[in-house]
């Protein structure tokens, strides 16, 4: 497994190219392109905004309540495409697998690095809105985002992998799990801010891996004050750095199956 | 192969397969797509195999081919060719032994596979040789090369959608090729392109192996194993049936499939005299038990004798009891070699003595063509006593006519044509040959040049011919 795992920075190339692909491909012949990255966002938002602003009251402490939303709304964007089209990654990348000698886990992390992408190229809107709204950002705050955004990618990769390569054995994963991500949508702050949440509610949301990335963001773009949940961000940082080994190993070991399942 | 091995033992192979074997699991229809509950129902969340369940596609391979050599591996359809080519490459592992090749290895199973549909020739170029081991810049390096080989200078900016499937292999096969492996497997791409593609890439691999890279060619053009080939290597039902020299391998697989056509022609004999009834007739039985008391009635032969379908008629006055075809060496078959000698043998029964008789034969090729049919009353051969059990022998000297499957019309008849016993095309039998001209027959012929004109001696290794052109 380390043997494998050592020589993943060897395919840097393929897996920059590939990303490159998977974002020309994605917006090819379609006349607004890149653009889709900012407005798919921006639509989600204004469904969103409109039904807390006219159906029902947004909720304590969330004015304003499209930036609110919007520090969680972009990374469960990022975290819930990247395992929806991961645990199908492998299956439709199947060529691959079958007929070139190629690294199996290029695939799933082709697929969270792309969505990565577009989480960054949705952020010029939420630099917008943090002006438009005059969010009170101090810079030491601000210095956290990248190292969040690190602890998101490792810990979306872990999960990635796991699951696509269970894909290739169970494939009714794909159905359980469009199912489980609107559960975890909702168990997450993202349009309700922590505090709000019950005592007993909190608790379990404490064991939620998501709830303490959207909390940094939330933390560090929109609550003034402090960024007190640091601590937490640190034990899902180690958490998140063991998740990813695992789920190396559970993929590595599974990795010979590929060829003849998928 | 054990020799040749032995002399260069020293060296390390490019390829050394070790005992392999590759046994694949085998669902049952139900179980064809696991779901997550049975698998936790059954705790087998990980390989549970059970013997009934397995399909063993390779067993207990050895072969070693040394750095230079080019390998052809032959067998039928399913014998494990392509699993064998997948090992080496390195795509799935064995079940049980080691395969471990020396170099960098491309192979070109499925030309093109990592092609994206929607982005650019171009791209697909660059992100295809990056998959394939290339670095971005070896890739800019070759590109002009790649481009030119596969003949698309004017799409390659056009989205690989647009582009026929020839555009497309050709397209995969030029990245593929332009690599520079070490060893080159190649499992039967060669019906990419036109012939003047398939002559570039056979030139390709010439050039190949001048360099001495070392080849694994899976391929069922027996041909192009002969004259390009080192080594041939058979594998039949996933174990080796026999590795060395070629031409002697080539033979040996060609020789087993006659066989094993000959089982099935003669299968397919038997079920359709059965279903006409002849075969049931014993020689003992007395031929007037099938005799009709009013012959007349299914003695009638179809309207149109060339439209005619496979079957038997007439009144049985005279009885076709056995045909058998044999060989130049006498023994009954249903395979023969063009050019050679085939007898057709009719045995007749007539329980009353006859003296108005023709026994006549004719044989048509797969496509219902009568290539040949003649009689005794054609030949000025008038009948003039047959009673009891008869023998007639037709001879054809020189079997001339090309490779195919070709059935036969027996008959005894009249003078005037009203059948005593006709057997249309109820017996079957193949013409085989190395040659691979096409039409119906054969004439005896040679070639003669004179001028300023020559060939290149089909011998040589060179410039090996790929299959004729069809005719279509």
């Amino acid at each position: 497994m380390l043997r494998n795992l050592v020589q993943l920075p060897r395919y840097r190339g393929l897996i920059q190219s590939l990303v490159a692909r998977e974002l020309k491909a994605r917006y090819r012949g379609s006349v607004l392109g890149f653009f889709w990255s900012f407005i798919n966002p921006l639509l989600l938002l204004l469904v969103y905004t409109f039904v807390f602003k006219f159906v029902m009251p947004p909720p304590k402490g969330t004015d304003p309540y499209p930036l609110f939303m919007f520090c969680g709304l972009l990374p469960w964007t990022w975290f819930a495409s990247s395992l929806m089209e991961s645990s199908s990654a492998l299956i439709s990348g199947g060529n691959l697998i079958k007929k070139v000698l190629f690294p199996a886990e290029v695939l799933p992390i082709v697929t969270v690095t792309a969505n990565m992408v577009h989480f960054f190229l949705a952020l010029p809107i939420l630099v917008i809105f943090l002006i438009v709204y005059q969010a009170p950002l101090t810079a030491g705050e601000l210095a956290w985002f990248p190292f969040v955004v690190l602890v998101q990618y490792v810990f979306t990769l872990a999960c990635a992998l796991i699951l696509s390569a269970l894909t290739v054995h169970f494939r009714d994963i794909k159905d359980i799990l469009a199912n489980l991500l609107t559960l975890w949508f909702f168990a997450t702050p993202i349009i309700y801010p922590y505090m709000n949440a019950p005592d007993i509610a909190r608790r379990f949301m404490n064991l939620n891996p998501f709830a303490h990335i959207a909390i940094s963001y939330q933390e560090i773009l929109f609550f003034p004050g402090e960024f007190g949940h640091w601590k937490w961000l640190v034990a899902m940082a180690v958490l998140s750095a063991a998740l990813f080994l695992s789920a190396y190993w559970i993929f590595d070991r599974l990795r010979d199956s590929f060829a003849e399942e998928v | 192969m054990s020799e040749a091995h032995a002399a260069r033992s020293e060296v390390r192979p490019a390829i050394d397969v070790s005992r392999a074997s590759k046994i694949y699991r085998r669902y049952s229809h139900r179980k064809q797509f696991a779901t997550l509950k049975s698998a936790l129902l059954t705790r087998s969340l990980i390989a549970n195999l059970r013997p009934e369940e397995t399909f063993t596609a390779l067993s207990d391979v050895t072969l070693r081919v040394p750095k230079g050599r080019t390998l052809g591996v032959i067998g039928r359809n399913g014998s494990g060719k392509s699993t064998l080519l997948k090992l080496v490459a390195g795509i799935t592992k064995p079940s049980a032994g080691s395969v471990r090749v020396d170099g960098r290895v491309s192979a070109l199973i499925e030309l093109g596979a990592g092609f994206h549909p929607e982005i650019s020739g171009r791209e697909n170029v660059f992100i295809n040789g990056i998959m394939l081991g290339l670095s971005k810049r070896e890739v800019a390096r070759r590109f002009d090369e790649i481009v030119e080989f596969a003949e698309l200078k004017e799409f390659i900016d056009a989205p690989v959608k647009t582009y026929s499937s020839g555009m497309y292999m050709r397209l995969g096969f030029a990245v593929a090729i332009h690599v520079d492996p070490d060893v080159l497997l190649v499992d039967e791409v060669l019906a990419v392109g036109d012939e003047g593609f398939t002559h570039k890439c056979l030139d390709k691999f010439a050039d190949f192996k001048r360099r001495g890279k070392t080849i694994l060619l899976v391929t069922h053009s027996l041909g192009l194993v002969e004259r390009f080939c080192d080594e041939a290597l058979w594998l039949d039902a996933g174990r080796i049936k026999g590795s060395g020299d070629p031409v002697r391998i080539v033979g040996a697989y060609l020789t087993d499939i006659e066989q094993r056509e000959e089982q099935e022609l003669a299968a397919g004999d038997t079920r359709a005299r059965e279903s006409a009834g002849l075969a049931v007739v014993s020689p003992d039985e007395p031929a007037s038990a099938v005799l009709p008391d009013n012959p007349v009635e299914s003695a009638t032969a179809p309207a149109d004798m060339f439209r005619a379908a496979e079957g038997r008629w007439g009144s049985r006055e005279v009885e076709i009891t056995d045909v058998t075809l044999a060989g130049p060496d006498g023994q009954p078959g249903h395979v023969f070699q063009s050019g050679e000698r085939l007898d057709v043998r009719i045995k007749l029964r007539a329980l009353l003595p006859i003296d108005d008789f023709v026994v006549g034969v004719g044989i048509f090729n797969a496509e219902g063509v009568c290539c040949y049919g003649t009689n005794t009353g054609i030949e000025d051969l008038a009948g003039e006593r047959l009673v009891g059990d008869a023998e007639a022998v037709f001879s054809i000297d020189a079997l001339d006519l090309v490779e195919g499957t070709y059935k036969l019309d027996v008959a005894v008849h009249r003078q005037d044509g009203y059948p005593y016993d006709y057997h249309r095309l109820l017996h079957t039998f193949r013409v085989k040959s190395r040659a691979k001209d096409v039409g119906i027959y054969r004439p005896k012929h040679a070639w003669q040049f004179s001028g300023d004109i020559s060939f290149i001696d089909p011998r040589t290794p060179r410039l090996p011919r790929p299959d004729p052109p069809r005719h279509d």
